[in-house]
């Protein structure tokens, strides 16, 4: 188990390195795909398959848009040599990695071993779900009954994010 | 933009209400299987993209102005919050409660409020997913007039 | 400890590409692929050895399931998610009809 999921990973850090030094925009994009759709094997090996589904439709509509938005302009990136500016962020870049690297690993001790955890604020939630709630499926009726304001905040967002689209690219309405 | 070949157009022609069937089914059975709201509302709107990539916006006669999607989205969302809003008044009176009976574990029927607050956030997002992909892909730029 | 430790290196991989990267698809890919980091960080951190899927059958009750806390923070998360790549999508298009370039350095040099 932690072996695939390992490798999966694996493979999901060699196509982000890929997605940032690609020289065309469209492979770029196609290799965030690559990411996208290796969470969505990773979700269905740790037992979560309303993940799954959720991550492989809200992957493909985001894929879309993006390649929608290169086709429409140029797709090389022109500008390869390196300046002093360049090398600055690079600089600055590899400390902060090493650095928040460094407060990882020590921040991880205290965490128990992978798939020991101990299950103290879900208990409440999983005894008493199907007298409570009476849903069959415990995430929706974590989602829905027990913690109803985050989805009616995520509605709000979703709202909010169409007008901000509509807002900014002038979308005027009918005469 | 135009359309696709006449492969594709045939194929979208078949597939496009089996999806629209699919998304309709993991909405009204978010409480017993894997899915919900959320994942049904874009499988619904999936569907709709692909007729709309398939086809073209000159034939779907996609003119630039702002279609009836966000109508339907507003509405969803007013009568989920008017849903929430009724627990004021049955049971115990506190807001968001799930006061319509529990019935049994297992049917389609059962689990109080769920099943409706699934179909109209069901409803809501896939009238989003759709007004974004329409502002971004089809018309892109502002009116110019 | 492995997962935790490569799930952060994708964290930080993303980080890389939103320092030092000057075209702004670029810019918005990193971003998406940190945020994919952290769904993948709460999946790990809610997964019980020997457990199920949440999801209850009613014939055999079974006795240890898959927190499903975590899981319902990461499925609003990946909604949210999406909205924030739609919105600055539609900025990355404002940008390229109004200067003519992805690069952020020659949009930072013309002034109105």
């Amino acid at each position: 188990m932690e072996i695939t999921l390992s490798i999966i990973t694996g493979l999901m850090i060699l196509g982000a390195l890929y997605a940032i030094h690609a020289k065309d925009l469209l492979s770029a994009v196609i290799a965030c795909g690559i990411v996208g759709y290796g969470l969505v094997i990773c979700f269905l090996l740790l037992k979560a398959p309303d993940l799954a589904i959720v991550q492989i439709v809200v992957e493909t509509i985001s894929l879309i848009i993006m390649v929608a938005v290169v086709l429409d302009s140029s797709r090389q990136e022109l500008f390869s040599k390196p300046d002093i500016q360049g090398y600055v962020s690079s600089i600055t870049a590899i400390l902060l990695i090493v650095v928040l690297f460094y407060f990882f690993k020590i921040s991880i001790e205290t965490l128990d071993a992978f798939g020991q955890g101990t299950l103290r604020m879900a208990t409440h939630y999983i005894e008493g779900a199907t007298d409570k709630t009476g849903s069959a499926n415990l995430v929706t009726g974590v989602i829905f009954d027990f913690r109803g304001y985050d989805t009616l905040g995520e509605a709000t967002v979703l709202i909010t994010a169409v007008l901000g689209v509509l807002t900014i690219l002038r979308i005027k309405g009918k005469k | 933009m135009k359309g696709m070949t006449l492969i594709v157009k045939k194929t979208t022609q078949l597939l496009a209400g089996l999806i629209f069937l699919y998304g309709i089914y993991v909405v009204i059975h978010g409480h017993l299987t894997p899915g919900g709201g959320f994942a049904g509302g874009v499988l619904i709107a999936g569907s709709f993209i692909l007729l709309i990539l398939a086809n073209g916006s000159d034939f779907m006669k996609l003119t630039k102005e702002e279609t009836g999607s966000t109508l339907y989205e507003n509405l969803a969302i007013l009568v989920a919050v008017f849903l929430a809003l009724s627990g004021l008044l049955f049971g115990a009176k506190t807001f968001f409660l799930n006061w319509l009976p529990k019935g049994t574990l297992g049917e389609i029927v059962s689990a109080g409020m769920i099943p409706l607050y699934n179909i109209f956030i069901g409803i809501e997002v896939a009238a989003s997913i759709l007004s974004i992909f329409l502002a971004l892909v089809i018309f892109k730029e502002e009116t110019s007039e | 400890m492995i997962p935790y430790l490569l799930c952060f290196i994708l964290f930080l991989t993303g980080l890389y590409g939103v320092i030092t990267r000057r075209n702004l698809v670029k810019i918005a890919i990193s971003l998406s692929i940190m945020e994919f980091s952290i769904f993948l960080l709460f999946a790990l951190i809610g997964y019980v050895e020997g457990g199920v899927a949440p999801i209850v059958d009613p014939a055999d009750p079974v006795k240890t399931y898959v927190d499903p806390l975590p899981q319902a923070m990461v499925l609003t998360a990946i909604v949210i998610g999406l909205a924030t790549t739609a919105m600055l999508m539609a900025v990355i298009i404002r940008i390229y009809r109004k200067y003519g370039t992805f690069d952020i350095r020659e949009i930072k040099n013309l002034r109105g």
